[in-house]
């Protein structure tokens, strides 16, 4: 298992390569430059500023330069500077870490418990109102965009009924901590992270249910009921157990893009997290941020990837890692 | 009691009532919006929008700006002119200290203007007519200029020169320089706090040289970045401050209309924003006068400042707002009038060629204001082609000229030598760059008068020369100007002086109280 790991890194490892070295390119392809950009703030664009600007940061170098240049720090843990924002990357990128993580592992265990729950109960009661009920309420947030869930939920339990705040980490100036202070978070965080949770609950839900109902048809599950197994029993140890791996191959893709998917969130909750860093960072060519969150957010992909591969390993014990 | 007395006394009470409540009081929080989140708070360093809001609190400049731009005391309590009009004296403040405890002298004004060429692009310019500063003592600086310029008292207000603590910033590596991301300035807030994303929280400087100043003991800048949240933040009572340009124009009468809402639109005289179409003079059927005048009929501007702004603002005339100096309306007019540009451009030879139109990517408002003038134009038979990009993507085919109209808005800064001439002269024409003369224009007479405006004494003359290049400019449309906007700041009534300047919010909460 230790060597499949390490194989997996090393080849984690080129892949992010890769994906810096993609991206660089990328980011240049769109139209805009961020020199402009501040000079156009600063209401003056005059070309010695321009041009200062320019060699700030480092746009004056031909790119192959830049690239290597770039490269070279990513290689040393060195995400390059904002001049933007006149800070180091990895020091604006991890404030803002935290609060993501927080948003996005909250909502994937929403939806992810709440999917797979709704999905077992469709799945069992197939056909009946029940199932009707949970596939008409998962396509409803399945369908509907997340910036307006998220505008409805403001309007009904921020400005209607008073009960949740609209937007925020925490509330500001209050000064609390210990217990209060989480207790304060996690109002925030509510519905931020139902908003995100409901969305990808919905395709777990429907997953589930479909694959569960594809796997009781199958010959072992008759094989259980003959043995005179309770339905409950066949339920969870044989039919969910079995249905679970395209859950878990579709939980490991979202885990991922979860972050990506945050951007919306945060923006519309004032979430202070990289997903909102990254918006303003694209909006702005703020380039070596925007390169950061870009390699942040693609080592997620390959960790989540990872424990994904190991996931399998433990809901079905008959794949084997090949070395 | 008699009669009269107890009348008289009541009619004592009922006038005395209301100049007893405008006496202001010490203490209290402000939560204000700030949008976008600033890139940084060092003003010498970073000069857009956000940050100009946020650190007027912190930084301070010579002077400040009244409503009618009138010069007022700030750091420099007084200040001559020379017969000559080529030296200005400032005499400073005494007992000002730096927000470390230091304190401010003439040095400091030295390092900062050496500071701001390098690293305020409006600064530099503002101060190209400057021979020589000197500080004879502490608290005396001389400005020598090689030829009079009109404008010069003009450029001092915090955002054009904020001074910059010598002490702390003196033979250091300024772009990485620990006290940009923890300003000390000598203004009436103290920066303390800067959750990224949250908030940016300010505390009352207990040292602030005007004592008794500034009235409230913290502000906090809230950071919301979606604009119907911001809204939301507002009506369920989070923040107190909506500073113009914080909501979408459509939410504007319906948060006007909530319990203890205030709304003003002054505050913005200083800046006098201008909304105009830029019009490529280069090619194509707008390199015709008489289609750019066209352009000028076809839109109904009073529609988009009802509609669209809510009524605020104003019709602009010309290049000048009628907020700055040596504004005249003594100029062609151009009402709506779909069938005089129907007229114009058959006369032009228009053939229905497509021009393409970039908004501005500045929100829904914009959004729609690029709709309207686009069913305006197409009303009268021009063939328009709507160009969607943001904000960086829109500067760059603007400043490579790709474009044919293009909406934009820009600060005239009080005078038209700082804010108007920049626009429409032709040494301002340098491809790669926006917010210059990216229209094409060139006009040898309107420069010579820009040219000679700027250093023309007395102030009658530099009147008489402005007025004939509005004259000049509104009949050769190089630009289709729009409406000199107002962006309204809404607050809780409770909020009182938040706006006393012609730099509005800009200038700092120093006068702000909260009647409790």
């Amino acid at each position: 298992m230790l060597s499949f790991i390490s194989q997996r890194v090393v080849k984690g490892v080129i892949v992010l390569l890769a994906i810096v070295v993609l991206n660089f390119f990328l980011i240049r392809l769109a139209p805009g430059d961020p020199a402009v950009v501040m000079a156009g703030e600063a209401g003056a664009s005059d070309q010695v500023f321009v041009k200062q600007l320019r060699e700030k940061f480092g746009l004056d170098k031909p790119l192959p330069e830049q690239l290597f240049i770039y490269v070279k720090g990513v290689v040393t843990l060195d995400l390059g500077f904002s001049f933007r924002q006149q800070a180091p990357v990895a020091k604006l990128i991890g404030e803002r870490l935290p609060a993501t993580l927080l948003l996005t592992l909250t909502a994937f265990a929403i939806s992810l418990m709440l999917g797979v729950l709704f999905g077992t109960f469709a799945a069992r009661f197939a056909g009946t109102f029940l199932d009707t009920a949970i596939t008409v309420f998962a396509l409803i947030f399945y369908a509907m965009p997340i910036f307006w869930v998220a505008l409805m939920g403001i309007l009904l339990f921020s400005v209607t009924m008073d009960w949740l705040p609209s937007f925020g980490y925490e509330t500001v100036g209050a000064n609390l901590t210990g217990l209060a202070h989480a207790v304060d978070v996690a109002k925030h965080l509510i519905m931020p992270a139902m908003t995100l949770g409901l969305f990808f609950m919905a395709t777990y839900t429907r997953m589930t249910r479909a694959s569960m109902l594809e796997v009781k048809r199958l010959d072992f599950v008759k094989t259980a009921r003959a043995k005179g197994l309770s339905d409950a029993v066949i339920q969870r140890r044989h039919v969910l157990r079995n249905a679970l791996l395209p859950v878990v191959t579709l939980a490991g893709v979202h885990s991922g893009t979860l972050i990506g998917g945050a951007v919306i969130t945060e923006t519309v909750f004032a979430w202070p997290g990289i997903g909102r860093l990254m918006y303003d960072a694209l909006l702005q060519r703020d380039y070596n941020l925007l390169l950061g969150v870009f390699v942040i957010c693609s080592a997620m992909v390959l960790i989540f990837n990872l424990i994904t591969d190991l996931v399998y390993r433990l809901v079905d014990p008959r794949i084997e890692f090949a070395s | 009691m008699p009669k009269r007395v107890l009348l008289g006394l009541l009619l004592a009470c009922g006038l005395a009532a209301p100049v007893l409540a405008q006496e202001p009081k010490t203490g209290g929080v402000i939560n204000a919006v700030i949008q976008p989140e600033p890139p940084g708070l060092m003003l010498a360093m970073v000069q857009n929008g956000p940050t100009q809001m946020v650190s007027g609190n912190i930084f301070e400049g010579l002077l400040r700006y009244s409503p009618k731009l009138e010069p007022q005391p700030e750091l420099a309590e007084s200040w001559s002119v020379s017969e000559d009009a080529k030296t200005y004296t400032f005499k400073l403040r005494k007992g000002v200290t730096w927000h470390d405890g230091k304190p401010f002298t003439a040095a400091d004004v030295l390092f900062s203007i050496e500071m701001l060429k390098q690293t305020h692009a409006r600064a530099r310019t503002n101060l190209a007519q400057v021979d020589k500063v000197e500080a004879p003592d502490d608290y005396t600086v001389v400005f020598t200029l090689k030829q009079p310029f009109g404008p010069f008292l003009g450029i001092f207000e915090v955002g054009s020169m904020p001074m910059v603590p010598k002490h702390l910033y003196e033979g250091t590596d300024w772009k990485t320089n620990p006290y940009n991301n923890a300003p000390v300035g000598t203004g009436p807030f103290m920066f303390k706090e800067w959750q990224k994303g949250s908030f940016i929280r300010l505390a009352k400087n207990p040292n602030y040289y005007e004592k008794g100043k500034p009235y409230l003991d913290e502000i906090y800048w809230q950071i919301i970045p979606d604009a119907a949240a911001r809204s939301v933040a507002y009506e369920t009572g989070k923040v107190d401050v909506l500073p113009g340009g914080s909501v979408e124009n459509f939410d504007v009468p319906r948060l006007t209309k909530l319990k203890d809402t205030c709304v003003t639109g002054a505050g913005w005289e200083f800046f006098s924003p201008l909304a105009w179409l830029w019009l490529n003079n280069r090619q194509g059927p707008l390199a015709d006068k008489r289609v750019r005048q066209a352009v000028m009929y076809a839109i109904d501007r009073d529609f988009a400042k009802d509609v669209i702004w809510n009524g605020l603002g104003k019709v602009a005339t010309g290049p000048s707002a009628s907020t700055i100096k040596y504004y005249t309306d003594d100029v062609k007019k151009y009402p709506y009038d779909p069938a005089k540009a129907k007229a114009l451009l058959k006369e032009a030879g228009y053939k229905g060629e497509k021009i393409r139109l970039l908004p501005l990517a500045y929100g829904e408002t914009w959004q729609r204001w690029g709709e309207a003038v686009k069913q305006n134009l197409m009303d009268v038979g021009i063939n328009i082609e709507t160009i969607a990009t943001d904000v960086a993507g829109g500067n760059q085919k603007i400043g490579d000229w790709d474009y044919d109209i293009a909406f934009t808005y820009l600060y005239q800064y009080g005078d038209p030598a700082l804010g108007v001439g920049r626009n429409y002269i032709s040494s301002n024409i340098a491809k790669g760059q926006v917010f210059n003369n990216v229209e094409g224009y060139s006009n040898p007479e309107i420069d010579k008068l820009f040219a000679d405006g700027a250093v023309a004494t007395p102030d009658s003359k530099r009147k008489e020369i402005y007025e004939k290049a509005q004259k000049i400019l509104v009949e050769d449309v190089p630009v289709a100007w729009m409406l000199e906007l107002q962006f309204p700041t809404i607050t809780r009534c409770k909020v009182k002086n938040l706006i006393t300047t012609g730099i509005g919010v800009n200038d700092g909460f120093k006068d702000a109280w909260l009647d409790k």
